[in-house]
């Protein structure tokens, strides 16, 4: 087994491969991995976290690579962390991210990984930001993380970020899909991409509209939608300025404070979960909760050690 | 199709090295291990040895396939292998698939390639192969 300091070590030291293979320790809840998670903590230099979302198909790998060339001409280093679904079936998934990046492939100083989401017991958002912590300790900064806008879990992952943009792109539908609950809500800002397709104008006026007026934000002003044409670059220096300044304003302890209570709830449910997999008693516990004998709630605080 | 003994998905980076003009049989077979339970990292057409071994390095893949049509196999796939050793990578499985003359086959195994898959391999037949003799790890 690898020795998990010995590639924090070497992650600090930049080396690539201990950053890749203390990444694969994280995904997997390697035996003995959390011992150095302090460490891989206080090791941060407070990158900028910048979660990209939207549906499938929006250009968000597109964006993703477009954002990093124009951060490379500015001369940061980009940590990417591209998250792809996996199959509830067979546990396989395709992560074809990298397809759109190419234009990287030969940089050193941009660090493409892709994970899948695994299953639900699989811990996706503290494994995500803990292959963030990993990346920051490496020195990367801003970092990306893209996932596909379309479960609760991707959301959450989101409101991980400092900075969340989501992507859409026109035709989306009609109004109504702007005020619904979700991922409009979680946005700080909006990129209404494919900005050459007829109808983009428009998608972006009445997105603008809507979250101004009848939805939107509950607290705080409406976020900002903007245009983009990530194939050809267009738009995309006015982006990364965009979420430049969203960083300079949002950057404060409430944030900060808000970001660790959705830290500390993701690692409580991961924990939580796998404690209670774990249990010898899960698999009749289910039965019994099948059959009616049990109520969800009651096996939950049985397989929790909460025993009244 | 989930395999007991082991904590973590086997996970592949499928690889078109050259000048290949299409990557169906890539595809097909991206396809056909995520169906068998592996994740599979999909980099498209056109990559160098380079862009191929840093792909591998950053994803820490378990397995690199690589599937070439070109006939440019004798140049590049051992220029990969030389490439993941030289930076550490010994542990990893690289294997390749695609038009190669069986003649070649013997002389790609001795520079480091595991194993050569034909036309009319069934993607079992592959999976199989790969839960075998990728490295294991906790």
């Amino acid at each position: 087994m690898a020795d998990h300091r010995e590639l924090l070590r070497g992650t600090l030291a930049g080396e690539r491969r201990a950053l890749a293979r203390l990444l694969t320790a994280i995904e997997n809840d390697a035996p003995g991995i959390r011992e150095v998670l302090p460490d891989l903590f206080s090791a941060g230099h407070g990158a900028h976290l910048v979660g990209i979302t939207g549906p499938p198909g929006s250009g968000k790998s597109t964006l993703v690579s477009a954002l990093t060339s124009e951060w490379r001409r500015r001369g940061r280093r980009v940590g990417i962390v591209a998250v792809d679904p996996s199959s509830p079936y067979t546990g396989g998934s395709i992560m074809g991210d990298r397809i759109r990046m190419m234009d990287h492939a030969a940089d050193r100083d941009v660090f493409v990984r892709s994970m899948a989401a695994r299953g639900e017991l699989g811990g996706l958002a503290s494994a995500t930001w803990l292959a963030v912590a990993a990346l920051d300790a490496a020195g990367y900064d801003p970092i990306l993380i893209e996932t596909v806008g379309a479960g609760q879990s991707e959301i959450e992952i989101a409101r991980l970020a400092e900075t969340t943009v989501v992507v859409e792109v026109p035709e989306m539908g009609d109004e109504v899909q702007a005020i619904k609950a979700g991922l409009l809500e979680v946005a700080d800002l909006i990129v209404v991409n494919k900005g050459d397709r007829p109808g983009a104008e428009l998608a972006a006026r009445q997105l603008r509209a809507m979250l101004s007026s009848a939805g939107g934000r509950v607290v705080g002003s409406p976020p900002p939608v903007l245009m983009a044409t990530a194939t050809v670059g267009e738009g995309i220096a006015a982006l990364s300025e965009a979420i430049d300044a969203h960083r300079a304003q949002a950057r404060s302890p409430e944030q900060a404070r808000e970001r660790a209570r959705h830290q500390v709830r993701a690692a409580l449910s991961d924990l939580g979960s796998r404690h209670a997999a774990a249990d010898p008693r899960w698999e009749a516990t289910l039965d019994a909760v099948a059959e009616r004998r049990l109520d969800p709630i009651s096996a939950a605080e049985r397989l929790l050690g909460y025993e009244r | 199709m989930t395999d007991d003994d082991r904590t973590a998905p086997i996970r592949v980076l499928i690889a078109k090295p050259g000048l290949d003009g299409h990557d169906r049989g890539a595809k097909v077979l991206a396809r056909g291990l995520r169906d068998e339970g592996f994740e599979v990292i999909y980099t498209g057409l056109r990559q160098t040895p380079e862009m191929i071994a840093d792909a591998a390095e950053q994803e820490d893949v378990d397995v690199i396939g690589m599937s070439i049509l070109s006939g440019a196999h004798m140049t590049l796939l051992p220029r990969v292998v030389e490439l993941c050793r030289g930076r550490g990578m010994d542990d990893v499985l690289i294997a390749a698939g695609g038009i190669i003359p069986d003649a070649d086959v013997a002389k790609l195994k001795a520079a480091g390639i595991a194993e050569v898959f034909g036309p009319g391999t069934r993607i079992g037949q592959i999976a199989g192969y790969l839960r075998e003799h990728a490295r294991r790890r906790a």
